[in-house]
């Protein structure tokens, strides 16, 4: 039993099913799944495709965070990339063809590719503060979304294209499968070779891993290109699922979600060690919150509220002060057990 | 330390020397690019459009930006300790929530003001209590207190309130005159007051001197016996209470509260601070510099109202572009003296 209260894991997995437990007993249909057309259908499916850009983002977060960074522009890179596949599409003379639909997609995520290029250029190169960075781009890049659609919704017309939010594939949601499958490809690459022990190395000290050999400067880099290659696949779910592009308010806000998701699943701010289980279910607790809410009846924008609330339980956990002052027994760091051992 | 005696460098050197001291100070620096900054603006302004420089142009940048100037003015403080306030756009929405729900329930307005006030006052206490006692980072804290503020908002109401209390309105309609015919509103003449007991504040009184010295070194301020929790406490309560005052201001330039007011100001303010040549990493800047940034993002706006052809977009485009340039500028700065 304490082994359990010790796992990192063991307080997101309890708040998920606290939350869980509630929407049990508040409405009884919950967890009823039923099939439709072969499609599954309920809320928990809804939970689980809703969710899916905001767990891809909160993915490439969490490597990020894990360098010591933070990245505050993906919220426009999601809206840049629904912009250039929608814009790209509607322009189309066959707007429904298949082959326009996969060159529309490419595109978007060849910019949002270069977009992630520039911000780990300021961070990695120029050595500007990660926030500050990629604040120029969250700053700007809703303009640039602007600019691609001319201000404009843009809807389009493509099965291929609307498939990718809205589809289903062998009964689930095809967001969440491919969501899913980069979360496992992530974990694979990071927890099966030694990337993830560099990444962690980079955010523990960038100086003292360059000198040890890491290539620190890549390594950032590269996160900051995986997040934006994650926040433009999120992009084009989201677009897929409206079938339009909506600059001003696709992904809004979505950067401060991943953040929370991340920082639910037990990562810290301060770098250096990441879990990607953990942002699984942190990413899946916002949105089952999300989606708890208002079928309890509360209306939906106190959401804010109730994710004020869990930012500043989840931080007073963390905080070493405050489990000093609470007397909370909390897994110590692994530096600490370490030099116990 | 040795005496000082001079030699014949000196002597040769001396010439270039009283030019230096004619010079001024390096903090000014930032400062005074970012005033070449917006005389620059303001000229390829005048000489495209006809009518860009005309005074009552230039003044309608302080009336129109008067809420930016207070909230910069509380961000700044915030930032010379190092720290950043995200919690300022919800703050403002707050405010004008407030102001206009308690002036709807009857409230008289003067007790409305000193409410707002209060509020703000209080949540940026709130948060920088537990930013400097549980020493979480400020960016979550008030990423959190950013929730809560928007959260309140829809709590009031989730549709937009009038604002038709007369004292308001006749602070809102009223007019400043000033000699040639040109007028000023009293939300200006607030926002400078503020200005000038923030730059006067942050240079004169010891409080002010602390907060630069946080800012340089949180370590060494410890060291030096610096009161460094009521320092850091402190100013997020003037970023609390700068906010909610630009939340008045704002919910008088309106007549309206509501929720979705503000949104993304806080960038607004952050850009305006960044491009007034304060340093993020804290310890360097001037409150004067924040003003001067608010006015140049407003003079991107009138650019673009006075051309017909470019869209609003293009302020965020323009402000991004700014930002980019005064962060790399600040990060070769900072490179060459470390």
């Amino acid at each position: 039993m304490r082994s359990a209260i010790r796992h990192p894991l063991f307080w997101p997995v309890l708040a998920l099913g606290v939350l869980l437990l509630v929407n049990l007993v508040a409405t009884p249909s919950f967890f009823s799944i039923r099939v439709q057309d072969g499609h599954l259908y309920g809320s928990l499916i809804d939970i689980l495709r809703n969710g899916a850009p905001t767990l891809l983002i909160a993915l490439g977060m969490t490597l990020v965070i894990a360098t010591r960074g933070i990245d505050l522009s993906v919220g426009a890179i999601v809206a840049i990339s629904g912009a250039v596949s929608c814009t790209y599409l509607a322009g189309a003379p066959d707007e429904s063809s298949a082959g326009r639909a996969i060159t529309a997609m490419s595109l978007a995520v060849g910019v949002c590719l270069l977009l992630g290029l520039w911000n780990g250029f300021l961070v990695a190169v120029l050595g500007i503060q990660p926030i500050i960075a990629t604040l120029v781009l969250m700053t700007a890049g809703r303009g640039l979304a602007m600019l691609i659609t001319d201000g404009q919704i843009i809807t389009v017309n493509n099965s291929l294209f609307e498939r990718v939010g809205a589809g289903f594939f062998l009964g689930l949601p095809v967001a969440i499968l491919i969501a899913l499958a980069i979360v496992l490809v992530t974990a694979v690459l990071t927890r099966r070779t030694a990337l993830g022990m560099l990444i962690e190395a980079v955010g523990v000290n960038p100086e003292a891993s360059r000198l040890a050999g890491v290539r620190s400067r890549t390594i950032t880099w590269t996160v900051y290109v995986f997040i934006a290659f994650c926040s433009a696949v999120a992009g084009l779910m989201i677009a897929s699922n409206t079938s339009a592009a909506d600059a001003n308010n696709a992904g809004l806000f979505i950067e401060l979600d991943a953040i929370l998701a991340v920082v639910i699943g037990g990562t810290s701010l301060a770098g250096g060690r990441f879990s990607l289980t953990g942002t699984f279910i942190g990413a899946m607790f916002i949105q089952t919150l999300a989606t708890t809410i208002p079928t309890i009846g509360i209306p939906s924008e106190t959401n804010y509220l109730f994710k004020a609330v869990v930012v500043i339980l989840v931080c007073l956990l963390q905080s070493p002060k405050a489990r000093a002052v609470l007397r909370v027994r909390r897994p110590a760091p692994l530096l600490t057990r370490g030099s116990q051992a | 330390m040795t005496a000082h005696t001079p030699t014949a460098q000196d002597l040769r050197g001396s010439a270039s020397d009283r030019l230096r001291q004619l010079a001024p100070p390096r903090r000014f620096y930032p400062v005074l690019a970012t005033a070449a900054l917006f005389v620059g603006m303001l000229g390829a302004g005048g000489i495209r459009y006809e009518g860009f420089t005309s005074p009552q142009v230039i003044l309608n940048l302080l009336v129109d930006n008067a809420f930016l100037i207070v909230l910069a003015v509380g961000m700044t403080c915030v930032i010379l300790t190092g720290g950043i306030d995200l919690s300022v756009g919800s703050v403002v929405a707050l405010s004008t929530m407030l102001a206009a729900s308690t002036l709807r329930a009857g409230w008289p307005a003067a007790l409305v003001v000193v409410a707002v006030l209060l509020t703000g006052s209080v949540l940026g206490l709130l948060m920088g209590l537990v930013i400097h006692y549980f020493e979480i980072q400020p960016f979550i804290v008030t990423l959190a207190g950013m929730f809560l503020a928007r959260g309140l908002c829809y709590l009031i109401s989730i549709e937009s309130i009038p604002i038709k209390d007369p004292t308001f309105t006749s602070f809102a309609m009223g007019t400043i005159e000033l000699p040639g015919g040109y007028f000023i509103t009293p939300a200006v003449v607030v926002a400078l007051v503020v200005l000038a007991i923030a730059a006067w504040g942050l240079h004169m009184t010891r409080f002010g001197r602390t907060i630069y010295a946080v800012g340089g070194s949180e370590q060494s301020a410890l060291l030096m016996g610096l009161a460094v929790a009521r320092t850091k406490v402190g100013v997020y309560v003037i970023s609390g209470f700068c906010s909610s005052l630009a939340g008045l201001l704002f919910s008088v330039y309106m007549l309206s509260g509501y929720s979705l007011h503000a949104v993304g100001m806080e960038l607004d303010a952050i850009a305006a601070v960044v491009i007034g040549g304060t340093l993020l990493a804290g310890g360097s800047g001037l409150v004067l510099g924040s003003a001067l940034g608010v006015l140049v993002l407003g003079t991107i706006q009138t650019f673009i109202s006075f051309d017909g052809n470019l869209s609003s977009w293009w302020t965020k485009i323009t402000i991004g572009v700014l930002l980019l340039v005064f962060v790399v500028i600040q990060r070769l700065f900072t490179r060459r003296q470390a």
